[in-house]
């Protein structure tokens, strides 16, 4: 998000989904879109079908390689150098659209000074990839228009993600590929309502519709409307909190619908910090790993009990009706908060239905300013949509970008490595993945037909490294890092490239966030999930291997 | 630019533009053609030989659904010759259908019940084609669906839903002659096979082949927004009594067009899962420690859990709303500033993740917050 707002001005996917399928070039990395967003994956699906070309790179050989025209392996860690190496490339072969650039962008030169140095040999012993594809890769992204770039996770949680997104930004600068239909730089967001919780303003440093707290006009505007005094310096960002948790700075913690045991990186430390808060408070559907050791839990109300709006990641904002009463003697989120406030003394949280809690975030939130319930009965609304009568927003920077100058800012950037770089004791990359058929931590272990289709954690590895190991399919595997271990089963695929294995963190029962590394993005503060030092040992079963004895084979 | 085309349908004139089949240009004239394989999106297969029409000056019927309009073309959609050949071809269809409508879950929805209604068959005829319904094996390896081969009619529809919209491919036709069946690859179970779930041939299935697991009917429909990933697919929660039964795709929503996966299909059933909580929990600490005050009565009001519990810092019990909100805003009182913190949640509404920043803002007085953006 953070690279994103550095070179156009606003963090959101800037194209709309619906315009995937008309795109003649889609260039995907770092998703499994079809696991992680099927919806958007048959999106792809249809466009190829359509005759449109398709690049994926990902270290992973995910199903949308079978599709594509050009598929590139390149290693965890190493986007940079490839997306250096494919913008060299357009601007060598004079490829890039030059009046985009002349008329809409700033810091072309700085650019091209320092892709120039690189050449194609070192980009291909980097990241793995023959230079021919990376050639062929880019002349495709650069000839074919409109192309669009789908990213997700695979490009933000690394520790120089935010250089990562810089990268894919500069592609679409560019090739002029941004403020038209089909094209621009798509950041396919991982919740269903990250965008909007971001868009609230639930995020440490701004307010809703992200207005900076440290301006002063700004909280004026806020201290106005809420009546109150606003505390002028920004919060704690989630991957740096448990550090405060931990050294003992906070010492209370009000966690609204989410599992951070489960899901954060080097989950062991955040336990730890969680352990030494004088007061939780959690407030979920279920008794997730982290409710279980709050002082308070609240029965939440779910998705289908309430009404109100979540945004997409094509910023749409739909509604969400309520269905049926609240499950049990649970009650929805927004109840709860304001009653508690109204406990506290708190005034102007008197709200009777999340209507009227609308209507005051349209007030204060240019972004949603003409977004009401009425108007999204049917379809929803693409922000920005300031007033009442503007259609939404299919398409961001038709004419200009959001950047304080306006014009698109390239940032030359220098591919580093990983955090954490495989060594003698830690040979293997682990790298983090979502199944299909689940989702985060909890909600859809909930539903038992899941779990008979994917019950457990496998970890993937190549057969390469799986022979040498005496590793066979469905072998109990110890994964070990510098962090911690976990135990799963193995699954022997060609998916995962040699030299890296793969996990995905649904299972509680297999954290495998205890491996994970809590390295962060020095400005976007994401961990690097997607790349740590690890090694892959045989769990052995003693009794197993007793009966295994005189058949040549062990185990 | 597409040229415009004009034919004749039933002796009335119909303009077309050129590349449509005939079964599309009878669609945008109100004209009526009886079909099976076909479904809307797909590409057509013309394997059930229901839409077959007559052309003047060409020999034999041929299939609408295949068949593209030329100028000037004179097409007979329903006649006595026609009527019978479909009548013989459904027949055919039938005679190795397992029906036994009453107990089948799609009767009423059926579209070879719909067919036979429009159609009819030859009652005498039919006894004598009749065979003895194929005896294979149900598979109901999958949680949400079951297949059963006894009912398919060969139209590949899920075939092709696989192919061209899911991009799965994990189903086709095995066997030959009367052994012909949808299958996975090496006719494996569907839930060992590359299948997915999502559940778009379910949806797509014009019998009772393939058919959702525990079907409920339900008495009526909320429109809302899934709740799993940043697709937002627009969505229908099919309520009876106070139990979600069903979601389908909402067709008008932008996003998914009426489709959805299995998260969004079948994900829905944690909404009614045993374990979700049902009252507010506080942990009652031993009276010796410093820490209890505020929830004095919380013990003996509240019954205990039959749930496993951490035990290092008390027990938890559960209290009524009044109580526990009370405590918790007699105890945040202690903590304003920067020594309290919030993690908002990406699951939750627009709404709530604005009334949770402002009080956190407003009441709490600090800018901790945030949540799992970037995880």
């Amino acid at each position: 998000m953070a690279g994103l707002a550095a070179a156009l001005g606003s963090g959101a996917m800037t194209n709309a989904v619906s315009e995937i399928g008309e795109a003649a070039c889609i260039f995907v990395i770092g998703s499994n879109t079809t696991a992680a967003h099927p919806i958007i994956g048959r999106q792809i699906v249809r466009a190829v079908k359509q005759g449109a070309k398709l690049i994926a790179a990902d270290p992973r050989r995910t199903v949308l390689r079978r599709m594509a025209d050009v598929w590139i392996r390149h290693k965890p860690g190493t986007d940079v150098a490839l997306l250096n190496a494919m913008a060299r490339v357009i601007i060598k072969k004079k490829l890039f659209d030059t009046s985009f650039v002349k008329e809409r962008c700033d810091g072309f030169e700085a650019l091209e000074a320092a892709v120039k140095d690189g050449d194609l040999a070192e980009a291909e012993q980097i990241t793995g990839v023959p230079a021919q594809k990376i050639v062929e890769a880019a002349r495709m992204y650069a000839t074919f228009s409109p192309a669009t770039i789908l990213y997700a996770m695979g490009i933000t949680q690394h520790s120089h993600g935010t250089d990562n997104v810089m990268a894919v930004a500069n592609l679409a600068l560019l090739t002029g590929n941004i403020g038209k239909p089909s094209s621009g730089v798509n950041p396919l967001r991982g919740q269903n309502n990250v965008q909007g919780a971001c868009d609230m303003g639930a995020l440490p440093n701004v307010l809703p519709g992200y207005q900076k707290v440290e301006d002063q006009k700004i909280r004026k505007k806020f201290e106005k409307a809420w009546n109150c005094q606003l505390n002028p310096s920004p919060g704690l960002v989630l991957t740096e909190l448990f550090e405060s948790v931990h050294a003992g700075k906070v010492k209370a913690l009000y966690i609204m619908g989410e599992n951070p045991i489960v899901s954060e990186a080097n989950t062991s430390f955040v336990e730890e910090a969680v352990s030494r808060l004088e007061l939780l408070v959690v407030q979920d559907l279920f008794l997730t790993e982290t409710a279980q050791m709050a002082d308070v839990v609240l029965p939440a109300a779910s998705f289908a009990e309430k009404d109100g709006t979540f945004t997409n990641t094509e910023r749409r904002v739909q509604r969400v009706r309520k269905a049926i009463e609240p499950v049990g003697n649970s009650r929805p989120d927004w109840v709860i908060i304001r009653d508690l406030a109204k406990n506290m003394g708190a005034k102007g949280f008197d709200f009777n239905s999340p209507e009227e809690i609308m209507e005051e975030i349209r007030g204060l939130t240019p972004s949603y300013g003409g977004i009401t319930y009425g108007r999204i009965s049917k379809v929803g609304l693409q922000w920005p949509c300031p007033d009442l009568d503007h259609p939404g927003t299919p398409y961001l920077f038709a004419e200009k970008f959001s950047t304080p100058s306006g014009r698109g800012q390239f940032a030359p950037i220098s591919y580093t490595p990983p955090a954490e770089v495989v060594s003698h004791e830690y040979p293997f990359i682990l790298t983090t993945r979502r199944s299909y058929f689940h989702f985060h931590s909890t909600l859809s272990r909930k539903v038992d037909g899941m779990n008979v289709l994917r019950s457990e954690e496998r970890v993937e590895i190549n057969p390469v490294d799986a022979a040498p190991l005496e590793i066979e399919n469905g072998d109990a595997v110890k994964v070990t890092s510098k962090r911690g271990a976990v135990q799963a089963k193995a699954k022997i695929t060609q998916t995962t490239p040699p030299g890296v294995v793969s996990m995905t963190f649904h299972y509680p029962e297999t954290r495998t966030n205890l491996l994970t590394h809590g390295a962060l993005d020095p400005v976007a503060k994401i961990p690097e999930f997607k790349v740590c030092a690890v090694k892959v040992e045989r769990e052995i079963d003693f009794g197993t291997q007793y009966l295994g004895w005189g058949t040549g084979k062990i185990g | 630019m597409t040229k415009n085309v004009t034919l004749t349908m039933n002796g009335v004139e119909v303009k077309a533009r050129e590349g449509m089949t005939i079964l599309e240009a009878a669609g945008s004239a109100g004209i009526f053609i009886p079909t099976l394989c076909h479904y809307p999106g797909l590409t057509s297969e013309g394997a059930c030989r229901i839409c077959l029409v007559k052309i003047e000056k060409k020999k034999k019927l041929h299939p609408a659904c295949r068949t593209p309009v030329e100028d000037g073309m004179v097409v007979i959609t329903d006649d006595a010759e026609i009527d019978q050949v479909r009548r013989v071809t459904l027949e055919l269809i039938l005679s190795d259908h397992d029906f036994n409508c009453l107990l089948c879950p799609k009767s009423g929805a059926c579209r070879l019940q719909a067919l036979v209604n429009r159609i009819g068959f030859d009652e005498r005829r039919f006894n004598r084609l009749n065979r003895v319904a194929k005896d294979l094996p149900v598979d109901t390896s999958n949680p949400f669906f079951d297949f059963n081969p006894n009912k398919c009619i060969h139209c590949g529809i899920c075939i092709r839903t696989c192919r061209e919209i899911v991009g799965v491919d994990a189903i086709n036709m095995a066997y030959r002659g009367y052994d012909l069946k949808v299958s996975t690859f090496g006719d494996q179970p569907f839930k060992e096979s590359a299948c997915v779930s999502c559940g778009e041939c379910v949806e797509r299935c014009p019998v009772g082949a393939l058919i959702p697991k525990d079907v409920k009917h339900p008495t009526r429909e909320v429109k809302t927004t899934c709740a799993y990933c940043g697709v937002g697919c627009g969505l229908y929660l099919g309520v009876r009594g106070d139990t979600i039964v069903k979601a389908r795709g909402d067709h008008s929503n932008p996003v998914n067009r009426g489709e959805l996966c299995v998260r969004g299909r079948s994900g829905y059933r944690f909404v009614h899962s045993p374990d979700r909580l049902s009252s507010p929990l506080v942990r009652a600490y031993d009276p010796l420690e410093s820490k209890p005050q505020g929830i004095n009565g919380a013990a003996e009001s509240g019954k205990l859990l039959t749930r496993p519990l951490v035990k290092e810092r008390g027990e938890f019990v559960e209290v009524s709303w009044e109580q526990a909100i009370k405590y918790l805003a007699s105890t945040l009182v202690h903590y304003k500033g920067d020594q309290f913190a919030a993690l908002s949640s990406a699951k939750c509404t627009n709404e709530e993740n604005y009334l949770f920043q402002k009080f956190v803002r407003v009441v709490m007085g600090t800018n901790n917050i945030d949540h799992c953006a970037r995880l």
